[in-house]
Order: structure tokens, then sequence, then C-alpha cells
């Protein structure tokens, strides 16, 4: 029989541990998959993990891996702070559109004039919309008491279509001849979010995603406010009587959550994405839900998470396209991740016994 | 002498690191109370985990009515009629009683017959509950009448009762003597583990005393006092706390007719509250659990707001202060729970210094915090308060309770409070650390703060405190010196607005 003993402390071991078990075992099992849809497991695996890196095209996909892992780890860098507070905010996708549209709207209203101060101003205004995007269901919660996962979830399909009508009505290109979607912010210097070195991808969201990486860690790790939200999250009794106001530990962690992924929408339509359209968003805000999970919601871990995930995305196109693979093989190998991850979690807070029936 | 119904002999248990019953051997007689004595750790759930067939003896044998006993699991136990009823209750709380009650069946009759079982029972031995309640909204007493009833319906000739009045009130634990004296009456013996000594004496005709697994002696509690029972169990002369002569000082808190409605559900409102403390000394505040100790330290603490001037220190209104404003002004509080709210559980105890020390300590410049400086003073703590644990790295969660009581209590009390409220300080602590406590509250009264206690333990209770009020539905009673308050006073002030029989305390 197998028992389940409860450790006295967590296992120091196994906290680093996990990830790695759950990525082999994601590698074991998505092979097999991939062996019963009839491809070579060790040719796809390889495709999907190392010739993002390493083949004769990774020149072209390197620089990928930034421009798709940023706004994962900065949109999970916010979530991790509530998530670690017990503060479920699930909207970071609407939270992302809102915060490109709103940033996007202040350059597009600069145009056609130049200024150094146009691209501050536009960060400002992402990161505000994410922000105001975030309070809604914040507040909600705060003076109502609904509940911040439903209401921040249903935001994101207000969201969408808040972003479609902006792409069609009121940020359409005048000059577009009647298509969807704004003016290029690429092709305007001012409001551009351009490759610093180029052929690098690194562009300003790359470094501010690695900028809050280092402010969550010194936060959650040296300050009292990143103290009183990891308390929250185990404790809620304790944290009130340490002091912690809870509504306003909730209006915080949503408040930075949804500046960030308003922030990472900015950057996203100021750059790789260019302009405002009705397929802006791709999913970064779901997905950053489990780099946040996958990174055990510490900053460091959630930077290896998001390169991680970038790297499946990237590696899942090039299988797709090279070896025929299908989408949702990518998408089941992704939810085996974050499967397997949960599932030896149990390893870092419980012991596993191998008992004999008798001695029970 | 007839013959024992239960026989241990030699009974040892080890565990890496830990011999938890070493050559255990007594008897127990059909139809007597005996108790098991010890400290905290002394062995006492292992050995009676052991009659009940949870856990193996490494060596030793038991036997039952003179044939070999070696239950290899409960179940083998209950069939031989040795019945328990568990510290923690293990009750379903969206079901009725007798469902409950089956839940715990080999095999259940219909509901129906159960629940005039139940009725039968719960008549013949005055146990007053109704099967078809949901357990949900019962008392911790009735609940435990649930697990006496689910245990007396199996006809059981030995009855294992763990700690069973640390959940009851006074009249419940009048109700529960009166029914296990009728068990003895009809030739049940029970195993009757406890803390409370004058309980004790009360109820037993026998008492084995363990220290560190090991047998150290047997008495008679009815003809010893509970003081030589305490170092018998401690194995040293007791330290009784001493009260130093002191003079009061000043007012420093001031309740004025502070009112708050309940907080949750389950909560009990305050209701017209007023109350003077003054410097150098401690106030004890008595009563049943639930009459609005957790509301009044919620609301002293500060976690519960309440009107400004209802709550006046030094004279400055505070009632809409928080926590660490009230800290910063000396005003400190060690509510009763210590797992998840007093500590958290996953949390390092340096981590946990944290929680409520910052402002006093300065454990923080600038809002960040200055871990090194919070080791030292979890490390302080540690040490004055003989807490056992290897080191501040370690986890609320992985020290006994006791040991975490020691660590709260010492938390607040090494920040050198002005004025001090605990509920509850030695809930569950042995008696030699429950003296610590005590000495500890009474030496920062000598040193001029006040103290406010609030518990249901009156011998403590009467043992620290200059004055005493009872606090009965959310109402405290006008406080009285404690000195000279009689039994029959202390009952009727608990007893309140109750129309209630009054407490029956033998002390």
């Amino acid at each position: 029989m197998i028992m389940l003993e409860k450790r006295p402390q967590p296992s120091r071991f196994w906290v680093l541990a996990t990830p790695a078990l759950a990525v082999v075992l994601t590698m074991f099992f998505g092979g097999l998959l991939f062996l019963a849809l009839g491809k070579n497991p060790f040719e796809t695996i390889r495709t999907i993990f190392l010739d993002p890196l390493f083949s004769e095209f990774a020149w072209y996909y390197r620089p990928q891996l930034l421009i798709k892992g940023a706004p994962l780890v900065l949109i999970a860098i916010g979530l991790s702070f509530g998530f670690r507070a017990g503060i479920w905010n699930i909207g970071a996708e609407g939270q992302y559109i809102v915060g490109a549209i709103c940033g996007a709207a202040v350059g597009l209203a600069f145009y056609p004039l130049e200024s150094f101060i146009i691209f501050p101003l536009m960060i400002l205004a992402g990161a505000l919309g994410g922000m105001l995007w975030a309070m809604i269901p914040g507040i909600l919660r705060v003076k109502f008491g609904t509940n911040e996962i439903l209401v921040s979830l249903m935001l994101v399909y207000v969201a969408e279509q808040l972003l479609a009508s902006m792409a069609l009505g009121a940020l359409r290109n005048p000059d577009g001849m009647g298509f969807p979607g704004s003016r290029n912010l690429a092709q305007y210097p001012s409001a551009a979010n351009l490759e610093l070195i180029s052929g690098s991808g690194m562009h300003w969201g790359v470094v501010t995603a690695l900028i809050v990486v280092i402010f969550a860690y010194v936060t959650l790790s040296r300050h009292i406010f990143g103290f009183h939200v990891r308390l929250s999250g185990q404790s809620p009794r304790a944290a009130r009587f340490a002091g912690v106001n809870p509504g306003r530990l909730i209006l915080i962690c949503m408040g930075l959550s949804g500046a960030l992924a308003g922030l990472a929408g900015l950057f996203e339509v100021a750059g790789p994405a260019g302009q405002v359209s009705i397929d802006f968003n791709v999913g970064y805000g779901f997905t950053a839900i489990i780099v946040a999970f996958l990174g055990r919601l510490h900053p460091v871990g959630i930077l290896l998470a998001g390169a991680l995930m970038a790297l499946t995305y990237i590696g899942g196109e090039i299988a797709q396209s090279n070896l025929g693979l299908p989408l949702a093989a990518i998408q089941l190998m992704q939810g085996m991740l974050l499967f397997f991850l949960l599932a030896v979690d149990v390893l870092t807070n419980y012991r596993v016994r191998f008992a004999t029936g008798a001695a029970a | 002498m007839t013959d024992p119904l239960l026989r241990l002999s030699g009974l040892t248990k080890a565990y890496p690191g830990v011999v938890a019953n070493k050559d255990v051997s007594f008897d127990i007689m059909g139809g007597e109370i005996h108790a098991l004595l010890g400290e905290n750790g002394a062995g006492k759930s292992t050995l009676v985990k052991t009659i009940y067939g949870l856990v193996k003896p490494d060596s030793g044998q038991m036997s039952l009515h003179g044939i070999p006993f070696q239950p290899a699991e409960p179940r083998a136990a209950r069939a031989a009629g040795v019945a328990m009823v568990f510290q923690h209750f293990s009750l379903f709380d969206a079901m009725t009683v007798a469902e409950n009650i089956a839940l715990g069946m080999e095999k259940p009759p219909p509901l129906r017959d159960i629940a005039a079982r139940v009725r039968n029972v719960s008549e013949q031995y005055g146990l007053p509950l109704d099967p078809d309640r949901t357990v949900g909204g019962l008392s911790a007493g009735e609940r435990q009448r649930v697990e006496i009833i689910r245990c007396l319906l199996q006809d059981p000739k030995l009855l294992i009762m763990d700690e069973p009045t640390s959940v009851l009130t006074p009249q419940e634990v009048a109700i529960l003597f009166e029914t296990l004296r009728k068990l003895r009456a009809e030739g049940t013996a029970i195993l009757y583990i406890s803390h409370k000594l004058e309980e004790i004496r009360a109820l037993c005709d026998n008492a084995t005393v363990l220290r560190l697994g090991e047998v150290v002696g047997t008495c008679d509690p009815r003809n010893t006092s509970a003081r030589d029972m305490a170092e018998l169990m401690v194995g040293s002369v007791l330290h009784v706390p001493q009260k130093a002569a002191r003079p009061v000082g000043e007012i420093i808190v001031r309740l004025d007719a502070l009112n708050a409605p309940a907080p949750h559900q389950f909560g009990t409102a305050l209701r017209d509250i007023s109350l003077e403390v003054r410097k150098g000394e401690v106030l004890g505040i008595g009563g049943v659990a639930g009459n609005g100790q957790d509301e009044l330290v919620a609301a002293l603490s500060g976690e519960m707001r309440v009107g400004a001037a209802m709550i006046q220190y030094q004279g400055t209104p505070i009632g809409k202060l928080g926590p660490n404003a009230r800290r910063k002004l000396g005003l400190l509080a060690a509510p009763e729970e210590r797992m998840g709210h007093a500590a958290a559980p996953d949390m390092t105890l340096t981590e946990n210094a944290v929680m409520t020390a910052t402002t006093r300590q300065h454990l923080a410049r600038k809002g960040f915090v200055h871990w090194g400086r919070a080791r030292s003073f979890a490390e302080a703590v540690i040490r004055a308060f003989d807490v056992r644990t290897p080191g501040p790295q370690n986890t609320a969660r992985s020290l006994s309770g006791g040991n975490l009581q020691k660590f709260v209590i010492g938390r607040e009390i090494m920040q050198d409070p002005d004025v001090l409220v605990v509920n509850q300080p030695t809930w569950g602590v042995d008696a030699s650390a429950a003296a610590a406590i005590r000495q500890a509250l009474l030496d920062l009264a000598v040193n001029g703060a006040a103290v406010i206690c609030i518990s249901q333990d009156l011998d403590e209770l009467m043992e620290i405190s200059d004055r005493f009020a009872a606090l009965n539905e959310g109402r405290l009673s006008a406080p009285r010196p404690a000195a000279g308050l009689t039994v029959e006073q202390i009952g009727l002030m608990l007893g309140g607005a109750h129309d209630m029989e009054v407490a029956h305390v033998d002390a």
C-alpha cells in the first residue's frame, strides 16, 4: 500500500526537482502521444525542445524566444503576487488587451508628431489601462464581495469586444482603405517599440520583464509588502493579526497584475504586433497563469518557466510546419506540463511511504 | 482482589530517535475510572493507541480478561470490547447524528433503529442528544456526546477517553462526569487521559503517571493533592508562580461602553463592555468558550475596529487604529488559536517573529525586512522561553502545540509591552511550561505592564489574577478582586444572565 505522509517541512530538494521531473515526464508521455500519432517521438521532442535553440535556423528562432517569453514573464510576475496572496486574477488577457488599446490610442493621438515623450506616455497609458481594467473585479470584490475569478474572466470577453470595436471604429487606420486595424505603430518612430539590438529580439518589453523579475524577487524576499503577500496567502487570519488590511491588499495585487499585463500589451502592440487588430491577442494572459504556477510563483522560476513555455510555443510551430503535427497535440503537451507539475508537487509536501498492509 | 480487566505488561514502543513507551505495565480493573497522567510527549497517546490497535508494540503483552490481547487494528479492539473517544472528532457536519453513527458501524441497521437506540442510550446515561439534528449545528460538547454514544452502542468493557473535557463548558463537564460515573457503576472500565488534575481528583479511582515513556508512579487521586501529582508528572518540584506585591499604577486602558456586532455568523456581539485596567495589574477574564472571548481580543488587538472612543489608551481614543498602530503604542495581543492566527504554520519562526514584532523591534527599515535582526529576535525568544526546536529556520508547524505556544507568548512578552492581552495562554501546554508562561505574565505585571488574561481555566485565573471578571454572551461582569472569591461566586459570575445551573467546579 502506498501512503502519503505529510512532511514537517516542505522538502527543499523537491521544490527544485519537481519542475525538472515534470518536464521529463512531459517529454516521456508527450513522446508516447506523438508515437501514437505516427510520428517519431525522439525527432518530435528534439524539434520542440531543441531545434528553436540549436538548429540551423536558430538565428531566427532565438529572438522569437525573447519576444514570446517577455509578455509571459511580465504577466506571470504580476499574477504571482495575487496568487501568493490568494487573489485569483484570471483575466490578465483582458487587461493585456485594454493596456494595448490605451497605449496605442495615446500613440495614435499624437500621430504624426515626433517627440521622445510619446513612447513613455504610451507606456504609462498601457500600464494605467491594464490597472484600471483589473481594478473593476478588485473593487467589486472589496465593496460587494463578488468573486474576482468570475468577474475578471468575464471582463476578458468584454475586452475582446472592445478590441474589435476599436479595430473597426475609433482606432481604425484612416488611410487603411477600410480594412480593420489601426495604423502600424512599428512604422511610427516615436511610438515604436523597436529592437534595441538588431536581430536579438531584445525590445523594451524584454528589458522591462527582466527588471520586473528583479524587482519582484527583492520585494518578495526582502520587503515587508512581499512578506504580507505571502502571509495573506498562507494564513489570512494571521495576516490580519499582523496588520494587513485585506481589502487594500486585494486592490494592490489586482492593480499590480493589471498594470504589468497592460504593459505587456503595450509592448506587444507597439512592437512585434505593430497594430491594434481584431485578432491582436493570442492568449498570453491565459498562458501566463500556467507560467506563474510552473515557476512556483517564484520570480526566477517564472523567468525560467516563461522561457520554457516560449520554447514549446516556437518548437510547437516548427513541429507543426516541419512534421505536420496538429496544433491540438502541441496544446495537449503543454497541458501535460502543467498537469505533471501539479501532480509531482505532492512530493514537496508529502513523503511517499510503501507500507505493508498489516502494519497500517 | 479480582482479576484485572486489562493487564499491560512490559509494553515498549520505540520510534526513530525516541522511546515512546518503555516497559509500561499496569492493570485496569473492571468498573474503575483509571487516570493516565503525563506531560506532553510522555507517551500517553502511544500507549492508548497500542491498546486500541493503532500501534503495534515492539515488545510486551496485553491481556484482556486474562486472555492474550493483540489487536491488529481498531476493528479487532472494538470487537473485543475496547472503545475510544478521541480528542478530535471524526464527524461529518452535513449529516445527522444518526447518519454519523451509522457510518461508524460495520453493518448498520436501518436509520430508524439507530435513532431509537440513540434515544435509549442517551436517556439511560443522561446524555441529551437528538439523533435527527445535523452535526454542523451541534456544540463541541454535543459532538462529543455523539462520539460517546457511538462507543456505548458497542457496549464496551473499556472506554478510553483522550482529553475529553478540553472542549467542554463546566456544565457539560458535569453532565459527562455523571455519565462516566453511571458507566462505572455498571462495571465498565474507563481509561481517562487529562491534564486537568482537579478533574482527575474528582472523578478517578486510580492514576498511573507516565514520564518520558515510563511508569513513574501510581496514586489514588482522591487522596493525593494536585500539586503532588503534577510533581510526579514533571519529575521535579513544580515551580508555582509567585505573585510579588506590586503597587497598582494609573489607568492605562479603558473600555467605554464597547459595543460591536458579531463579525460573522457564528460570532458573538460585544455588548456594553466597560472596564479600566491599571498598570501593574493582572485582570483575569473567565467565561465559557464562545461568549465573546475572540471578539474581545480582536477589538483590543485592532483586528476588529470599533468606535474610536470605545477603547482608550492612556486617554487617547484608539478604537479605530489597526494592530500595528496599537503595537507602536505598547498594546500587544496573543490570540487563542496558535495555528493560522497567532502564527503562520508554514512559515519559519523567524518569519513568524516578523509577523508581529516588526514595529517594536524595528525589524524593517523603510519597509525592507532586516532578516538578520529578525532571526536574532526569534533566537532570543526561543532561548528565553525554552522553546524546543532546532532553530528559528524551522516552520511553526514543526513545533508541538505547547512549544509553539511558548514561542507565541514569548514573542509578545519579549517586545516589552505596556499592555498585553492573552487568550488561553496555556491551552494544551504541559504543567511546567504553563507555570513558566504564567510566571512570565506575572513578571510582566511586576515590571509595570498591565496584563489582560482571558482563559477558560479558572485555576489559572485564580492563580495569577488581581481582579476577575466574566464574559457571558458578550457582556462583561463587573470585575472583582480575585482574592477571596469563592467557587460559588465565580460560578454565578460565569452564569451571568444565563438561567443555567451554576457551573460545578471542584476546586
